[in-house]
């Protein structure tokens, strides 16, 4: 119920996000855990065995985000992910057919209602009134058949943890952890919200959405310079959008219009499930199958057209604010999905951004002093189009934007001019390696990166294989790669001035 | 090879328990047809506690799952503890202890050695305690143990590294009034147990430029002591081997005094309305606060129960009423607070347009009377227990959870079957019970109601609830730069120096 994409990085937790490798010897052991099956109608089911505790974790992988998106359905795919919680036919209603004729109401009340008020000239707001009354009576009516957070109580009352979901540029996410024994009424209820959705108190949740909006974009300074340096950076291709929806859309769309989304790219061979924990493969396998094959065979949705054009200049947002100054800049880079540069670019995270001996960290935070904060990240906003290579740093108090930009052009100079040490290189191998050791431990951080891969890569091994590629990474692959993309007329810039607020400016004294 | 799908019940009934009446070729048409056996009996490994002569007390808890091994050490003494002048020192300490390096070696010639090994010390700062840990890969740990012990006894806290630490917590402060959700969190902490309360104090420009290397060593000299140390270690090892080198570095470490424990007061909020002005967002932040209880309170279990039905959980009261009927918010929840060992608060929490601030507070305080008119019913009783006690294991489900929750019993003098106790008590809560914790607790005129938003666009002004005291959120300049700070407005943006 969440959008993350720009929490990540915001909140400098990317280090973890793509710190994954492994000696072959431990992949081979997980070789032995992992079965992979792809159902009859094309969904496919990985299933891991780790019999720590008699818990498990799924991650269900819709391949579908706010890619699929256009101007006036913006944020769809996420508020899909919301009604997702909203029960189906048979949870979370006490009367269906009743309930599926009020709904019904409710849609062609709004169609109605819609059509007037937006109506740009001769629009009769008496009647926009009228109209109106007759959708919230529509939705009044609905919602006497309501049987209040039927789904969530399953889940929570049979010791679910954990019960969330996220939508991002690209992929719909929906997971929990359960105990063991519960394994076969998860298998239930995850494929029954997709099987039979109900576009149940839809325009109530679309009013939650929006104070989602509020909260992570439209109050936070720092969300608002993100969504502007999005839309400037892609103007074509839908990763220039903001995930939660622009408002105008957000007060536009209808259940009608989730509903279709739905229908187009929520097919069963759209999907990947993850299972990992305490359970038998040969005992789970039947039971999803059973359960996630009644989920009808059709065709996976045709590949998004759009390809960003070639930027041809250097583009810049400012955004001035009542907030301390950022700074971020962003060059456009190929896809995760090129296992050629890919492994180069992560190698380029880690030695940028990596802790306390990241070269950025040492010249602007440690040496310059100039920052709190810097770091170099791969893939924003999403990994499976071509996306940013993003430096993102954060002043400290009296040091400005400008200071920032200048420290870290000089590093990124560096880059295209010298080879990286020998050590720096030896460092960042190692470190891919022990660091995708430290992620085997968790059965819901496993499930999510083996329906990651298997959905983006079509195999789940490919975080577990990154690591080997990027043992194979040179110095002079890392040096092309920084003259190749760390260049002006590739580049979009982003920041945060301050423009102290009237009633600060007075002193901070006057309250109203 | 996977049975075909009309073979599946039959094939299924051969792989399962005996109790799985429900698979079958019929569809399921309803989840409470589905049975499932009872979770298989769980004891999770406890870790082996052993005490040194010189009162340091070590955990060892072995887990083969990775060629890992992890280890923490907690040591008694927090910001809590450092003096009303110094607030930050604690903060200052936890970063410097780490990057000012050890008598040996610098913090710099330290990274590059525990960077090239992918292997990880790092120290931080709390409020009732100082951590310092270390993570790597077994094949290094002698020697990046040997980097941990010189980081416990001999830290040198050089002189460099505590002007970057000053700067980070000073970026902090600058920052800290930019979001309106870290505003509302730390003003009703200041109100829960007054601004300058140990729990709620921040530092200031002022504060953290009074700290010193002195303040540095004197508060590692006062506290890093054996008897002050609970240490646990996780992973790859044998207990017995890896007692032997524990022994070795720690048995000749001299024991030292033990401080005396906080002795903090606890009046509560004053209650009223409370308001920040923040004019750059579309969005309330409100917060409604008293006090909360301990955990060793024999109503910590009712607490429990009563803040899954009111607004701890998905299926909460809070949720389903204030975010799904009344499509009043997205963030919105609540409960009692409880701490280990002081009062926690109890705190509601929630976002909304500026347009429907009082509606969102009244629709708060229905919640809040509900209580009373309303009271928590069997079924949410029952609902409450169930996703408590069907969720419990995850309490436990790693040998890494295990071993933390242990270490925390250790550090607070709580029974070190607390968890078990938990389970026990939450199974014995009566409806009785949470209603009592309602009345008990939660008090509509003794809440401190903070908003934090931009007025001019309320629905009705802060007053229609009573008197509105202002907060002013300014952040007081450096004492030594004031006079710099207000020449610079208007040429330098954002300058607080």
């Amino acid at each position: 119920m969440r959008i993350r994409a720009l929490n990540a990085l915001l909140g400098g937790a990317l280090f973890a996000a793509l710190a994954v490798a492994l000696s072959g010897q431990d992949l081979a052991s997980l070789e032995k855990r992992v079965t992979v099956k792809v159902l009859d109608n094309g969904l496919t089911v990985v299933i891991c065995e780790r019999h720590e505790a008699p818990v498990f974790s799924f991650f269900t992988y819709v391949d579908v985000g706010a890619d699929r998106e256009y101007p006036g359905i913006t944020g769809l795919a996420h508020m899909f992910e919301h009604m997702a919680f909203k029960g189906t036919d048979k949870i979370g209603t006490n009367n269906w057919p009743a309930e599926e004729a009020a709904l019904a109401k409710v849609e062609t009340t709004y169609a109605a209602y819609d059509r007037e008020r937006r109506r740009e000239f001769g629009r009769d707001v008496q009647r926009v009134g009228q109209l109106k009354k007759a959708w919230e009576d529509a939705i009044a009516e609905a919602q006497t058949y309501v049987v209040p957070h039927a789904f969530d109580e399953i889940v929570e009352g049979n010791g679910g943890v954990g019960l969330n979901a996220f939508t991002t540029s690209e992929q719909t996410a929906y997971f929990y952890s359960f105990p063991s024994n519960r394994y076969e009424l998860w298998a239930y209820l995850e494929s029954e919200r997709f099987l039979h959705p109900v576009m149940r108190e839809f325009y109530k949740e679309r009013d939650v959405v929006f104070e989602e909006r509020r909260m992570r974009t439209d109050s936070n300074p720092n969300g608002r310079l993100f969504e502007q340096f999005q839309g400037v950076a892609f103007v074509a291709h839908p990763y220039g959008r903001p995930v939660v929806g622009w408002p105008s859309d957000l007060q536009a769309f209808s259940a009608t219009d989730a509903q279709q989304f739905f229908d187009k790219y929520y097919v069963a061979s759209n999907m990947v499930v993850a299972i990992v924990g305490d359970v038998k493969a040969a005992e789970v396998l039947p039971i999803v199958e059973k359960y996630f094959g009644r989920l009808p065979k059709r065709l996976k949705p045709e590949p998004l057209a759009t390809v960003e054009p070639p930027q041809r200049s250097e583009r810049e947002v400012v955004l001035r604010e009542q907030a301390q100054p950022l700074y971020i800049e962003g060059y456009h880079k190929p896809s995760a999905l090129n296992m050629k540069t890919e492994p180069v670019f992560d190698a380029l995270q880690d030695l940028l951004s990596n802790g306390r001996t990241s070269r950025l960290y040492r010249s602007l935070v440690r040496d310059k002093k100039i920052a709190a904060f810097a770091g170099g990240f791969n893939d924003f906003p999403g990994s499976k189009y071509p996306g940013l290579f993003v430096f993102f740093a954060v002043p400290t108090p009296g040091h400005t934007p400008e200071e920032l930009r200048d420290a870290i052009r000089a590093d990124v100079e560096k880059l295209k001019k010298e080879d990286i040490t020998d050590d720096e290189l030896n460092m960042i191998k190692t470190r891919a390696k022990a660091d995708l050791l430290r992620t085997l431990d968790s059965n819901a951080g496993l499930a999510e990166q083996l329906a990651t891969a298997q959905a983006l890569f079509g195999d789940w091994r490919y975080f577990f294989q990154e690591a080997n590629r990027i043992d194979q990474v040179t110095k002079a692959e890392i040096r092309e790669a920084a003259n190749q993309t760390f260049l002006d007329s590739n580049r979009v810039v982003g920041r945060i001035e301050t423009a102290q607020a009237a009633h600060q400016m007075a002193g901070g004294k006057e309250t109203r | 090879m996977m049975p075909r799908k009309s073979l599946i019940g039959l094939l299924v009934v051969a792989f399962c328990f005996s109790c799985l009446p429900s698979i079958s070729k019929a569809q399921v048409t309803d989840w409470k047809q589905i049975h499932f056996p009872p979770l298989n009996a769980f004891n999770p490994q406890e870790p082996r506690r052993v005490e040194l002569a010189n009162g340091m007390v070590i955990f060892l808890q072995e887990d083969h799952e990775l060629p890992l091994i992890r280890g923490t050490a907690r040591i008694r003494g927090g910001s809590r503890e450092e003096p009303p002048a110094k607030v930050g020192l604690v903060n200052i300490y936890g970063e410097v202890w780490r990057t000012g390096g050890t008598k040996t070696h610098s913090g710099d010639e330290l990274d590059d050695f525990l960077e090239a090994r992918a292997a990880r010390v790092e120290s931080s700062g709390g409020i009732d305690s100082t951590l310092i840990s270390w993570d790597c890969l077994k094949d290094n740990f002698d020697e990046v143990f040997r980097v941990f012990v010189e980081f416990l006894q001999e830290p040198e806290f050089r002189d460099d590294k505590i002007p970057l630490a000053k700067n980070q917590l000073s970026t902090g402060i600058a920052r800290r009034n930019d979001d309106p959700g870290a505003i509302a969190a730390r003003e009703a902490q200041k109100l829960g147990y007054g601004a300058d309360s140990p729990y709620a104090r921040q530092p200031e420009y002022a504060t953290v430029a009074g700290v010193t290397r002195d303040d540095l060593l004197n508060w590692h000299h006062t506290y890093v002591h054996p008897n002050n140390v609970i240490l646990g270690v996780v992973g790859d090892f044998d207990s017995k081997a890896m007692e032997e080198k524990l022994r070795a570095a720690f048995e000749s470490w001299p024991k030292g005094p033990s401080p005396a424990p906080l002795q903090a007061l606890f009046p509560g909020p004053k209650p009223g309305t409370y308001f920040v002005q923040k004019d750059d967002v579309n969005q309330s932040n409100i917060r409604m606060v008293e006090l909360g209880a301990r955990r060793d309170n024999p109503d910590y279990y009712a607490i429990s129960v009563f803040n899954e039905i009111f607004g701890g959980s998905f299926s909460s009261r809070l949720v389903e009423d204030v975010r799904t009927k009344k499509g009043l918010a997205y963030h919105v929840g609540g409960g009692v607070g409880t701490a280990f060992d002081h009062p926690g608060l109890f705190q509601i929490s929630m976002g909304t347009k500026s347009g429907s601030t009082a509606a969102a507070i009244e629709a708060l305080y229905e919640e809040i009377d509900g209580l009373k008119t309303k009271p928590p019913t069997e079924g949410e009783l029952q609902r409450a227990k169930d996703s408590i006690l069907n969720s419990f294991v995850f309490q436990f489900d790693s040998k890494g959870k295990v071993l933390q929750e242990r270490m925390s019993y250790e550090f607070y003098g709580y029974p070190a079957d607390f968890l078990k106790r938990y389970q026990a008590g939450i199974e014995k809560v009566a409806l009785e019970d949470v209603q009592g914790v309602a009345q008990k607790y939660v008090h509509k005129d003794q809440l401190a109601v903070l908003v934090v938003g931009k007025a001019a666009d309320f629905d009705k002004p802060l007053s229609t609830f009573g008197s509105v005291a202002n907060i002013d959120i300014a952040i007081p300049p450096p004492p030594n730069a004031a006079k710099a700070a207000t020449s610079t407005n208007s040429g330098r943006q954002g300058a607080h120096r």
